[in-house]
């Protein structure tokens, strides 16, 4: 329970990260219903893993995203949920319907933070104290009795750890916007010793930016009311006075008494009132209560807490909704897929009407000929609107990243520099949105267990400065995502002795591709301490089936002491290429673009024979390897006065062959498609697209191509 | 370009509905919940080095489906493509796979008690592709296991290690 959450530093930064505020809220939104589904269809007699792991990875993904954002209080109550989670899941707990009870509001207050934040940040926000104080309970293994709602806190005076207290006082939530200067009024004691309560004054003094402070005279006896002029919440003055004096001993007006104070504080009131002269009255009884204090501090009874956060939740939550019609929507995959296939159909009955009406008198059919026109254009049109839809660059992605390092950074304290390449990789939308939760445990996890701390890294004479390098790529018939960080590594031993303690079986005689797919096993970590970053193992379980999810595979490649590399294969479903198409007998083929360096129409006497009949052409001073795709396609020749006498040389993994080929027919776009959905793998082909007379076309595996010519 | 409305399989007696079509002067009947739909033929993009009855691909609304020539396949004399010939669509295990046949005659509902075994027969497929041998008055229906006939390897619609 020695965890303590870190508020992210927000100031100062040098990146925006407004722009994903939107993408962010939505998925947190989603998260939290499959969160509350989940919860809901709990069977606490007999939760399996799975489902406990599903819930946990809900609260894991809003905690991870709302760090990232810097939405500190959201962040800091589902880490709370997240540990009392993570008990359950490793049946260190048994789960009990008060937690689920506790869960779903948890999650509710966190849907209504979060719809503060969208509205930015105006409106009270929920209190999450005496939910967090809840979940500690729950996780430190208390049930709360049904019937004794009311529990006496101990002493102000002797802040003696209850088990309530064990968790480290939470930061609570900011309980009104900050930014603003308020003029408050504070109230302290009555205390013992009044003196006590002048040490705030230097409170002020010392922190610069608090704001001013004076004294009030005409204090009853025994306390003292400062007047208060600051930007600061509540809850963080709260904090601050907790130094020196017991937060309930402390009563925060606005000066304008218009009773903005926060729910806790509410409770606070509540208690002092009904209370009157002796505020410990209530609980006379209670055992353990010292009697004879002049203060009793009393934690507002835990039952009432909540419902005065529900109270205040009921209003965010309208807001929230009247937020949520957005500018985008989210539409299912599903849906553009079909879009496309339509609109596929459309061009196709378009180029076919143009061939029919090819042959009517231009004067005599006019107006339909006009019309055919307009057609043409509207439908390519709709089709490259329609296509836009679904791909966007890798840099969507990759620009998340920059940022979340460099705090990431700042809180490990470790120096990372981020290296991306391949930015302009298109990569369907679908995946990117797939892919960006992957890869940002992959980067975390990277940052976190990989780079060493810079004095390490200079005493094992590397740079001080960790990189982890980005890139993306289209290879053959895939995408291929990397990351990769010259760190540590991973330990062989430790991952095996790991795997041994959590009873999986191992043996010295694996290899190291195969110890490195243990760290995919569910709750699976190398790190010594768990910490908000990363360290609960839930990150490779997480990344490996997001990525199985969508037909890809994880590899990891890594030297002890040198670092590693994750690399993420995605298949190209729909991914988006630039394509030359050539032409051999009457066949087309398609050659992704970027993998062709030059073409040239080929003379006789260029192309020399080696010995085996493999031939060789020249070009400037270079031989290289010929394919004539005439012979290894078996393209049946219908006229045989067209030969193939132009060569295309194509470059993959670093070699290049030329490709004979008849003819040169135009560059474009096409849309990648899975040959292996319905058939299966062909040699030399990596995919196929669809011509804009609706016949399929192959596209070339330049790296199969390469690799057979260089064999 | 028809498309066969999927039968409800409700009746009693535990009689099946199949789609019966002719290859030269063979009947053959295969379940009708297999059948997506039915269209002309079309040309194929060609495949290299695969085998003849492969004829190749086709694009079905932005889906690559193979075609598979049954009447080669099944050795018949004649494999004439014209205006007549049938593309049946099948959709088996959520793979899409069109088949050519001479002609689709009409869909039938068969008992349990009118499909015999059938014999131990050389022929160009798997025995155990045959579910037996239905007989309609004067007519016998030879039915197939489509699925089955489909995914096996020498059909090489997928890799041997799938």
């Amino acid at each position: 329970m020695a965890e303590t959450y870190q508020e992210g530093s927000g100031a100062g930064a040098d990146f925006d990260l407004s722009q994903f505020y939107q993408i962010f809220f939505e998925e947190a939104g989603e998260n939290l219903d499959q969160m509350e589904q989940m919860l809901l269809n709990l069977d606490l007699s007999s939760a399996n893993d799975e489902e406990l792991n599903g819930i946990f990875r809900c609260a894991h993904s809003i905690k991870g995203g709302s760090a990232t954002f810097g939405f500190s209080d959201v962040a800091e109550l589902t880490h709370q949920m997240e540990s009392l989670l993570d008990r359950l899941r490793r049946h260190e707990l048994q789960p009990i319907p008060q937690m689920v009870d506790v869960l779903l509001e948890s999650a509710d207050a966190s849907r209504s933070l979060l719809a503060r934040h969208q509205a930015g940040g105006q409106g009270e926000a929920v209190s999450t104290t005496s939910l967090v104080r809840r979940i500690s309970d729950l996780a430190a293994g208390l049930v709360p009795g049904d019937t004794a709602p009311v529990v006496a806190a101990p002493p102000p005076s002797a802040p003696a750890p209850a088990p309530v207290a064990a968790a480290p006082a939470p930061k609570p939530s900011s309980s009104s916007a900050p930014g603003q200067a308020r003029q408050l009024e504070i109230q302290i004691g009555p205390l013992d010793r009044p003196e006590q309560a002048d040490a705030i004054k230097e409170l002020f003094r010392d922190i610069p930016g608090l704001g001013a402070i004076r004294d009030v005279p005409g204090s009853p006896p025994n306390t003292r009311v400062f007047a208060v002029e600051t930007t600061s919440t509540n809850d963080d003055l709260l904090d601050l006075f907790a130094f020196h004096v017991a937060k309930e001993q402390v009563l925060i007006r606005d000066a304008a008494g218009d009773g903005s104070a926060g729910p806790d504080d509410e409770a606070t009131a509540a208690v002092d009132t009904s209370g009157g002269e002796a505020p410990y009255g209530f609980f006379n009884g209670a055992p353990g209560a010292p009697h004879g204090e002049a203060t009793q501090a009393v934690h507002a009874p835990a039952p009432q807490a909540p419902k005065a956060a529900t109270r205040v939740a009921a209003e965010p939550k309208a807001a929230m909704q009247a937020q949520m019609e957005s500018t985008t929507i989210r539409v299912d995959v599903k849906k553009v897929d079909q879009l496309i296939n339509l609109v596929g159909e459309l061009v196709i009955t378009q180029a076919m009407l143009a061939q029919n009406s090819r042959g009517l008198d231009a004067g005599a059919y006019q107006q339909l000929l006009a019309g055919l026109a307009d057609l043409d254009r509207n439908t390519r049109d709709l089709q490259e609107s329609v296509m836009s839809i679904r791909m966007i660059p890798m840099s969507i992605v990759f620009s998340r990243f920059p940022r979340m390092l460099r705090d990431l950074a700042n809180k490990l304290g470790k120096k990372v520099e981020l290296v991306t390449l391949g930015e302009a990789t298109e990569l369907d939308k679908g995946l990117v949105e797939k892919i960006t939760d992957p890869l940002t445990h992959l980067v975390r996890n990277s940052c976190d267990h990989g780079i060493e701390m810079p004095a390490d890294r200079l005493a094992k004479g590397k740079s001080e400065h960790g990189t982890i390098t980005l890139s993306a790529s289209h290879q053959g018939g895939s995408i291929v995502i990397e990351v990769r960080d010259d760190g540590r590594g991973l330990s062989r031993e430790k991952i095996l002795s790991k795997a041994q303690e959590r009873g999986i079986e191992v043996s010295e005689q694996m290899s190291d591709a195969e110890v490195w797919q243990l760290i995919f096993a569910p709750g699976f970590s190398t790190a010594d301490e768990v910490t908000d970053v990363s360290g609960r193992g839930v990150g490779m379980d997480v990344v490996k089936r997001n990525i199985a999810a969508l037909n890809g595979s994880v590899e990891i490649d890594s030297a002890e002491g040198y670092g590693m590399k994750v690399s993420v294969r995605l298949p190209l479903t729909l991914a988006i290429m630039d394509g030359m198409s050539v032409g051999v007998g009457e066949e087309v083929y398609i050659l992704p673009l970027s993998s062709v360096v030059e073409s040239f129409q080929v003379n006789a006497d260029d192309v020399s024979t080696v010995a085996q009949g493999s031939q060789l052409v020249k070009v400037r001073d270079e031989y290289m390897p010929v394919i004539a795709l005439e012979k290894i396609f078996q393209v049946p020749r219908f006229d045989l006065n067209k030969s193939s006498n132009i060569m295309v040389v194509v470059e993959a993994d670093g070699s290049r062959v030329a490709l004979l080929v008849d003819e040169l027919l135009g560059q474009h776009q096409v849309v990648v498609k899975n040959l292996e959905s319905n058939y299966r793998k062909v040699p030399n082909v990596s995919g196929a697209t669809i011509l804009g007379d609706g016949t399929v076309a192959l596209i070339l595996d330049t790296g199969g191509l390469v690799r057979r010519a260089r064999h | 370009m028809s498309v066969i409305g999927k039968a409800a399989d409700a009746a009693p007696t535990g009689a099946r509905e199949y789609l019966t079509f002719r290859l030269d002067q063979e009947e053959y009947g295969i379940d009708i919940l297999k059948v997506q739909e039915i269209r002309g033929y079309e040309p194929p993009t060609r495949i290299a080095n695969a085998p003849d009855f492969i004829k190749g691909v086709v694009n079905l609304r932005g889906t690559i489906v193979p075609i598979v020539d049954m009447r080669i396949k099944f050795n018949c004399a004649q494999a004439d493509y014209n205006s007549f010939t049938v593309v049946i669509i099948l959709n088996l295990r959520n793979r899409v796979v069109g088949i050519v046949v001479d002609s689709v005659s009409d869909v039938m509902e068969l008992t349990p008690e009118s499909i015999r075994s059938a014999p131990d027969i050389e022929s160009a497929i798997d025995n155990s592709c045959i579910l037996g041998l239905g007989s309609v008055g004067e007519r016998m229906l030879i039915l197939l296991d489509i699925e089955k006939l489909m995914s096996s390897v020498d059909m090489g619609l997928v890799t041997a290690n799938e």
